[in-house]
């Protein structure tokens, strides 16, 4: 069996998740608040869990 | 995190999951095209092109239309009054009563200069399948049972990420182990899947249980709110005094400057009181567009009673329609939401083959796989 990488703490494994749940909620948040350059904001940072998935999880 | 603790997380998250599945997916299926009913009803029924008329052209009163509403059908009562936001289009509702069952409610559309009454718009593809969405054609029970159906998956969503915590100890963020076997893959993709779109599959399905309790929700409001104003509950329901309805408009408006009117419901329906034209007001913002303000008139002395914020749980059910449907950013916001919809379907399907595959497994198993971080207990580890 090859060797497995050490464990890593809570914070550290949620770190990337956390991120994304920020952006997603500042994404849903700011669509709502605003037009016009707000809602870029809002495309652009619900964007990022959208891209997330599709760039690790795609590929077949 | 002590095995104990695992293995009840480990349960919460395979019998919350599973009685929610099924209708989940009903959900997430007929709600992707839900995401784009303005772009589908254009396409299917265009709105009919509105007669030319010389600019300036007054429109007529509200009562005027009404009453071309009401032309025909005799016994009727007006019952909602809406206006178009892109267009001079009037849409007055009626029925037999004013606590007329959805059924038995007739739609008119109006020209609002013309008065000439629009053709009525066919029940088309996203109202039968909003119909489904919404109680599956079964009444508000079902509506509140698809409202539970979201706290269920609200719940495996949490119990989900707790999960994710000792599955991903020892794998980076974004593994997907594509030289296992079908079964580890599945597992890193349902992780991956699930603990990105978390945050967005939580705000939906909140939202989606507050929308599904529009009704007993809305009785509160008429409890707690509409009883303040003095009388608003006091004998039958009072007839709209004829010729009322416009000068209740103006008075409103009036009295609220800078807001416009999004719809009047006339006394006895849902949304009023037994006494008064209730006339919801939008204010020009983004948000307090959506956060409806009721001014209270009295539909038989035309006196305005009271304007009324709406409390927190009506301005939370204002909110939760459009973070539900994501149709409040543009059309790019849409895709976005589609792409996550069909993300949360991969989601559930790949639950629902990793619970089937490995329902015989003991749950003693597959929590030592979560304890072992992620190696499955029934495929062993590449050479």
């Amino acid at each position: 069996v090859a060797r497995r990488p050490d464990r890593r703490s809570g914070p550290r494994i949620l770190l990337a998740p956390a991120l994304l749940a920020a952006a997603t909620a500042v994404g849903l948040g700011a669509g709502l608040l605003g037009d016009g350059a707000v809602d870029l904001l809002a495309w652009g940072a619900l964007g990022l869990p959208v891209a997330a998935a599709l760039a690790f999880g795609a590929r077949r | 995190v002590t095995r104990r603790a695992i293995t009840g997380w480990f349960l919460v998250h395979k019998w919350s999951s599973l009685v929610c599945t099924a209708f989940l997916l009903m959900l997430c299926v007929t709600g992707l095209p839900l995401i784009f009913h303005d772009e589908i009803d254009a396409l299917v029924a265009p709105a009919q092109p509105l007669a030319e008329v010389p600019a300036g052209t007054r429109p007529l009163s509200l009562d005027q239309l009404v009453a071309r509403a009401l032309d025909g059908h005799p016994g009727e009562v007006p019952l909602y009054l809406s206006f178009d936001t892109d267009r001079p289009v009037v849409n007055v509702t009626t029925g037999p009563a004013p606590d007329a069952a959805e059924e038995a409610m007739r739609f008119h559309s109006l020209d609002a200069r013309t008065g000439a009454v629009l053709l009525p718009r066919e029940v088309g593809f996203t109202d039968f399948l909003l119909r489904i969405h919404t109680d599956m054609m079964l009444g508000l029970p079902a509506e509140l049972f698809l409202g539970a159906m979201g706290l269920f998956f609200i719940t495996a969503i949490v119990s989900g990420v707790v999960l994710y915590l000792p599955f991903m100890a020892r794998l980076r963020f974004g593994t997907v182990r594509r030289d296992r076997s079908a079964l580890v893959k599945r597992l890193d993709r349902h992780n991956l899947f699930g603990v990105v779109t978390g945050m967005w599959a939580l705000v939906v399905a909140l939202t989606g249980s507050i929308n599904a309790a529009v009704i007993p929700i809305t009785e509160v409001w008429k409890a707690d709110q509409l009883a303040a104003i003095a009388g608003a509950s006091a004998g039958p329901v009072a007839a709209a005094r004829p010729g009322g309805v416009q000068p209740a408009l103006d008075r409103t408006l009036a009295a609220a400057p800078g807001m416009r009117p999004q719809f009047i419901a006339f006394p006895g329906t849902a949304w009023s009181s037994d006494r008064h034209l209730a006339v919801f007001l939008q204010g020009a913002t983004p948000l307090t567009a959506k956060l409806l303000t009721p001014a209270f008139v009295d539909a038989r002395t035309g006196r305005l009673d009271a304007v009324r914020p709406m409390p927190w749980y009506m301005g939370a059910l204002l909110l939760a329609q459009p973070l539900h449907f994501g149709d409040y950013a543009g059309l790019p916001m849409k895709l976005l939401w589609a792409v996550l919809d069909i993300l949360t379907i991969v989601v559930l399907v790949t639950g629902l083959r990793l619970w089937l595959r490995r329902a015989a497994l003991p749950t003693r198993a597959r929590v030592g796989e979560l304890l072992r971080a992620g190696e499955p207990a029934d495929a062993p580890a590449a050479a």
